[in-house]
């Protein structure tokens, strides 16, 4: 599904990603962990177009596509989901409208007839329900007035409304209590475990691991892998530090 | 009320930044007088988005209790002018709501000159302003309180968007205050439109303009809000705005 060769990228004409190597297939779940300031959210914003993470080398393939050829939007209609470490406030816009609009913007990119509102609405109404979210939260501006648990529950709900074959969620786990980690958890298994999807998961933490089990996890260090396991691996890191594993 | 039939100048304050040129075959422009009588109300929404250069001068007088709403969308694709003077009776109430939305080379401008006359008045201004590619948007806004009128409340909120670092706003509230006891307030600010939340959108998969129009939307909406005939104002702005971006 995703082929990540040899990326090297800068941000402000800093090298951060220096080489970095991965493959995700369809109806896998990786986790990506790593220090602080190892690239990890760089590299989800470099997959996602964000303007000033400027790719300097290698190639990424996506769904058969040269994804690195494509606009953010267009990225999002093939079916790229960025889950955002702080998901931003849209002040006067609600997220109803925000979300219809954007769904038939890519489901016009891909040539399926638009939903009307009242489709619309449903979906809505049944993923919140997913996420344990009141209907009313999402009549409001686009995260305006959310606390940082909301905001990320909000973002389980846009990708479940959305629809994406991969999601890269980063650092989704960040700002969740307990109860709000596992109906998390709950959310990406039922959206994601699917066998044509994909996940990447960017976190800091085992604890997230233990709602949606990995596949695959990788360390991350100065800009490329060091290192690759199964869910063990996490453990380990978690026990030993990235120090001492990633050497 | 009586206006000078010379074109004014740039040295006419009210006229520092207008588009002369485009004024001139316009002048001179009438005024359109409103009085609303000891209690009465009123209201008006002016939409200029035809493709003809236009002057509009307003003169507004409330009586002792009245109240006005006044509303404008300025987004002609040519000249737009604006010229309001009020003249506030004790414990009247003014409100303007203004969107204007300006785009290639164009000059659009809305000129206020508010004077609370007599004590307990309120006076409430919201103006919003887009503008794109060499444009320009001006408010120039004067609240005056004359002496004696204790209780005054007035308010002057401006904010302007630009799009293009080529683009141009000219922001001016003005108070001039000569009595003792009055609540006046004026916030103004000039600025872009939220990188974050653009690439936000975008990565939700909206394309670029259509983004910007949602935000812009949010923006000129704020001047409309609470107005008599807000749906159709804003669907006039909406227009606008597609020809904006």
């Amino acid at each position: 599904m995703l082929t990540i060769s040899n990326l090297h990228a800068t941000v402000a004409d800093k090298p951060i990603l220096k080489g970095l190597s991965l493959t995700i297939n369809a109806g896998e779940v990786h986790a990506i962990m790593g220090p602080n300031g190892a690239g990890k959210s760089t590299l989800g914003y470099t997959l996602g177009g964000r303007p000033g993470y400027e790719v300097t080398g290698g190639s990424v393939e996506f769904l058969g596509q040269d994804l690195l050829a494509l606009e953010p939007h267009e990225r999002a209609a093939a079916g790229l989901f960025l889950g955002f470490q702080y998901p931003v406030e849209i002040p006067g816009v609600s997220f109803v409208q925000f979300l219809r609009e954007s769904l038939n913007a890519q489901r016009a990119s891909r040539d399926e007839a638009p939903l009307s509102g009242g489709e619309f609405l449903k979906l809505a109404r049944e993923q919140a329900a997913l996420l344990k979210m009141d209907m009313e939260m999402l009549k409001r501006p686009v995260n305006v007035g959310f606390s940082g648990g909301e905001k990320k529950r909000a973002e389980m709900v846009q990708m479940g409304i959305l629809g994406p074959k991969l999601a890269i969620l980063d650092e989704t786990d960040s700002g969740l209590d307990i109860d709000a980690l596992r109906i998390v958890g709950d959310g990406i298994n039922s959206t994601m475990r699917k066998p044509d999807k994909a996940v990447l998961l960017i976190t800091h933490y085992q604890r997230l691991l233990d709602y949606v089990k990995p596949d695959f996890v990788h360390v991350l260090a100065a800009g490329r892998i060091v290192k690759t396991g199964g869910p063990e691996l996490a453990l380990e890191l978690e026990e030993r530090g990235y120090e001492a594993v990633a050497a | 009320m009586s206006q000078a039939l010379a074109l004014p100048t740039r040295k006419d304050e009210d006229f520092r930044y207008a588009d002369l040129a485009a004024l001139a075959p316009l002048w001179p422009v009438a005024v359109e007088t409103i009085a609303v009588a000891a209690g009465e109300s009123g209201h008006l929404a002016l939409v200029l988005d035809g493709d003809q250069p236009v002057a509009r001068e307003l003169a507004i007088v409330l009586g002792q209790g009245a109240s006005f709403d006044l509303r404008v969308l300025n987004a002609p694709s040519a000249y737009g002018r604006v010229a309001v003077r009020v003249e506030l009776g004790q414990g009247a109430s003014f409100t303007l709501g203004a969107a204007q939305l300006a785009g290639g080379e164009q000059v659009v401008e809305i000129v206020t000159d508010v004077l609370h006359a007599h004590p307990d008045a309120v006076s409430r201004q919201v103006v919003r302003s887009v503008a794109g590619g060499q444009a320009t948007v001006n408010y120039l806004g004067k609240v005056r309180v004359a002496k004696g009128a204790d209780g005054t409340d007035g308010v002057q909120s401006v904010r302007a968007m630009l799009l293009d670092r080529t683009a141009t706003a000219n922001a001016k509230p003005e108070l001039e205050i000569f009595a003792d006891d009055v609540k006046c307030a004026h916030g103004c600010a000039v600025g872009e439109l939220d990188a974050n939340g653009l690439f936000y959108m975008a990565q939700r998969g909206l394309p670029p303009a259509e983004a910007k129009k949602l935000m812009l939307q949010a923006f000129v909406a704020e001047a409309f809000a609470g107005a008599p005939d807000e749906d159709r104002l804003l669907a006039a702005a909406l227009a606008a705005l597609g020809r904006l971006v």
